[in-house]
């Protein structure tokens, strides 16, 4: 047996394990499971009939439905010739997630305008090119801008300074 | 017909309705609607000039600045941003050769040729008029067609709905490049996520691991962005930049007397056509684009030109797109059943703004249904007086890099995000999303099925409670004689699956046929 598409290989394997994963936690772990462990590791939600589903039948059943198509991605694999699975590039893929989770964090402790160039500086360095003071430049800008049409035109309760200090001019 | 103009007379009124509007502390009296529609179509030509902003990553960073507007002024915003991307998209694909809708891929063939021969204007104009012309009669269309299917709708019950349902992800499907089971798939993982968050029947908290954060179940939008906008910016830097602007001059934009008497019967066909690839579940711009290109190929008697710069390749296209961008708005008006992708963001903003999308908005808030329609038509007036004269700026605008581009559009997203609830954690789970869809991507699995499921996740399990709960637990009910529609509903999503994976099956044979001397 050899995987003759790559990607369908593993888009199979990811179908099938997204799929038993939401059945477990909506039905529970299966009981020889619960009996080796001793306790019921997962309790699971109502299975209903299907007169009066209970919150675990349409789960349960949407999850079969895509573990079988997982399958069969898999089988398929196996007969057809398909591509491999494309290159990754991790940079972009890091320094984008990253950027946009400091933001978030940062942004009630730092406020918009700090939080906003941390964001720009990071996404930045995730491209090709990387020149601090077109990037500098760039982040003053949009910080600005973010600030006129966010904070003053929309409204939104964003803090423009970072909590620390106490008298900010914009608000 | 005196019913459809009365209807339209409402629309208009709402459109040009004056509004006391407060901004930033200020009160001033405007046309609001009119303005937001405006700053739509502005918007959506810009983000079809810029190749690698999709007007579905737009919609869903602007969802979140759409909630403090009206519902009405909110639509009509969205729907400009959809139609304008249209328009834009076509600009680039006849001037760059580089499609910046997926639905103006076809628009290249023949545009940019045109171009390369010095008939870039005409080629723009030909597009514009064609755009415009379909974008008049598709407005009709959805006015005409729109309430007496309405009203077929009223009568849907559960069984019907849930068959309804099923229908409309299956077409979606159609759409899907690439391997059938996977675009399936991808539909079943959005109907899964669609149901995290509490169990509208039990109350039970499903999917949530014990974070509070997740009770109302995952933001639409934080998918929408995760999904098409972080994973599009990825996308996009794996590539080394290279655009180049081919032409330092448009010339005169009057396409000649001889244009005008080719262009008229392709505008024709292509709007009809358009029309109706639009209104079937599943279909929308990218389908009509494409087989208005394919059927104007076989009737043209020019057709020797095709790819040589005809000016029919570059008329029936851009009318189907725009007649297809706008009929495809009826299976939501009416059914409140998306399309496609964009049909689904629209639905999550009519859901932000407490509309339940389904038959009755019509009868229920005729202002908002009719506003919506007629915006569609002075839109695309708006399309047409402002595009051909802005065309220089949208060349210039072509030349901005991207590494300028994608961190603006990560900040406004990371924004938006963030202010669906005030927490981080939604911006975690956009860039969770984010990675979600690029893993999608390499896998060959597309994010946009996945977006359909998501919406109608709650809704089809809704329904098929209900439906089972009526029928005292008999599966049967789905298709049994006693419900001719909803059998009818499920008959076609069979005929359909057959039918996609037929020619797939073809292909595969071939493939399998082309390779098998050489092993």
């Amino acid at each position: 047996m050899k995987v003759k598409s790559q990607q369908d290989w593993w888009a199979g394997l990811m179908f099938i394990a997204i799929g038993l994963f939401f059945i477990v936690v909506a039905a529970g772990t299966p009981e020889f499971i619960n009996k080796m462990v001793g306790s019921k590791l997962i309790p699971g939600y109502q299975m209903g009939s299907s007169v009066r589903m209970g919150p675990a039948y349409f789960p349960v059943v949407l999850g079969g439905i895509l573990a079988v198509l997982g399958l069969l991605v898999l089988l398929d694999s196996i007969v057809e010739k398909g591509p491999d699975v494309a290159k990754f590039h991790f940079r972009p893929l890091i320094f984008i997630a990253i950027s946009s989770l400091a933001f978030a964090y940062l942004l009630k402790p730092l406020g918009l305008a700090l939080a906003s160039i941390i964001l720009v500086f990071i996404s930045a360095y995730g491209g090709h090119e990387f020149k601090w003071k077109e990037v500098a430049i760039m982040s003053v800008v949009l910080v600005i801008f973010s600030i006129v049409v966010f904070v003053k035109g929309l409204s939104l309760p964003f803090p423009v300074c970072p909590s620390f200090v106490d008298v900010c001019p914009i608000r | 017909m005196e019913g459809i103009f009365g209807n339209l007379a409402i629309g208009f009124t709402e459109v040009f309705k004056l509004q006391a509007i407060t901004i930033a502390g200020m009160t001033m009296t405007l046309p609001f609607n009119i303005l937001m529609c405006l700053i739509g179509v502005l918007l959506g030509t810009l983000i079809g000039v810029l190749p690698g902003i999709g007007p579905v990553a737009t919609i869903a960073m602007l969802l979140p600045v759409t909630f403090n507007l009206a519902p009405i002024a909110a639509l009509i915003m969205l729907a400009g941003i959809y139609y304008g991307a249209q328009y834009g998209g076509s600009t680039t694909a006849i001037l760059v050769n580089l499609p910046g809708e997926s639905s103006s891929v076809v628009t290249c063939l023949d545009g940019y040729q045109m171009a390369r021969r010095g008939r870039a204007g005409p080629a723009l104009a030909t597009a514009a008029i064609g755009s415009f012309f379909a974008g008049c009669v598709a407005t009709m269309v959805v006015a005409m067609f729109a309430p007496p299917l309405a009203e077929v709708a009223l009568k849907f019950g559960p069984a019907e709905y849930f068959s309804l349902m099923v229908l409309g992800l299956v077409a979606a499907v159609v759409l899907a490049a690439g391997s059938l089971i996977k675009a399936i798939a991808m539909v079943i993982l959005g109907l899964l996520l669609g149901l995290v968050g509490t169990d509208v029947n039990s109350g039970v908290l499903r999917f949530a691991f014990g974070i509070s954060e997740m009770a109302d179940g995952i933001g639409f939008v934080t998918v929408a962005m995760g999904m098409f906008g972080i994973c599009e910016i990825i996308a996009n830097l794996e590539q080394k930049e290279k655009r180049e602007v081919f032409t330092s001059k448009v010339g005169s934009l009057m396409p000649t007397r001889d244009d005008f008497k080719r262009m008229v019967a392709p505008i024709l066909r292509g709007t009809v056509l358009g029309s109706c690839l639009g209104i079937l579940p599943g279909g929308g711009a990218l389908l009509a684009s494409f087989g208005a290109y394919t059927l104007e190929k076989k009737v043209s008697k020019n057709s020797h030109e095709f790819g040589k710069g005809a000016i029919e390749g570059v008329a029936a296209p851009e009318a189907a797109n725009n007649a297809g961008a706008q009929t495809s708005f009826i299976p939501l008006l009416t059914l409140g059943i998306p399309s496609n992708a964009v049909m689904a963001l629209m639905i999550g903003a009519m859901m932000i703004q407490g509309i339940a999308p389904g038959p009755q908005v019509m009868t229920e808030r005729p202002q908002l249904f009719w506003g919506m329609i007629a915006s569609m038509w002075v839109g695309n007036l708006m399309l047409v007086i402002l595009n051909l004269p802005l065309i220089g700026m949208w060349i210039k605008l072509l030349t901005v890099p991207y590494r300028y581009l994608y961190p603006s559009i990560l900040l406004f997203m990371a924004i938006g995000v963030f202010s669906i609830s005030n927490q981080p954690f939604d911006c975690f789970l956009m860039a969770m999303f984010g990675l979600l869809g690029y893993v999608c991507v390499k896998l060959g699995c597309e994010p946009a099925p996945m977006i359909l499921g998501f919406i109608l996740g709650p809704l089809m399990e809704e329904n098929l409670r209900r439906a089972m709960l009526l029928s005292r637990g008999d599966p049967w009910v789905f298709i049994s004689p006693s419900k001719p529609i909803s059998m009818g509903f499920l008959i076609a999503s069979v005929l359909l699956l057959v039918i996609i994976a037929l020619p797939a099956l073809r292909k595969k044979r071939e493939e399998v046929f082309v390779e098998e001397p050489k092993a």
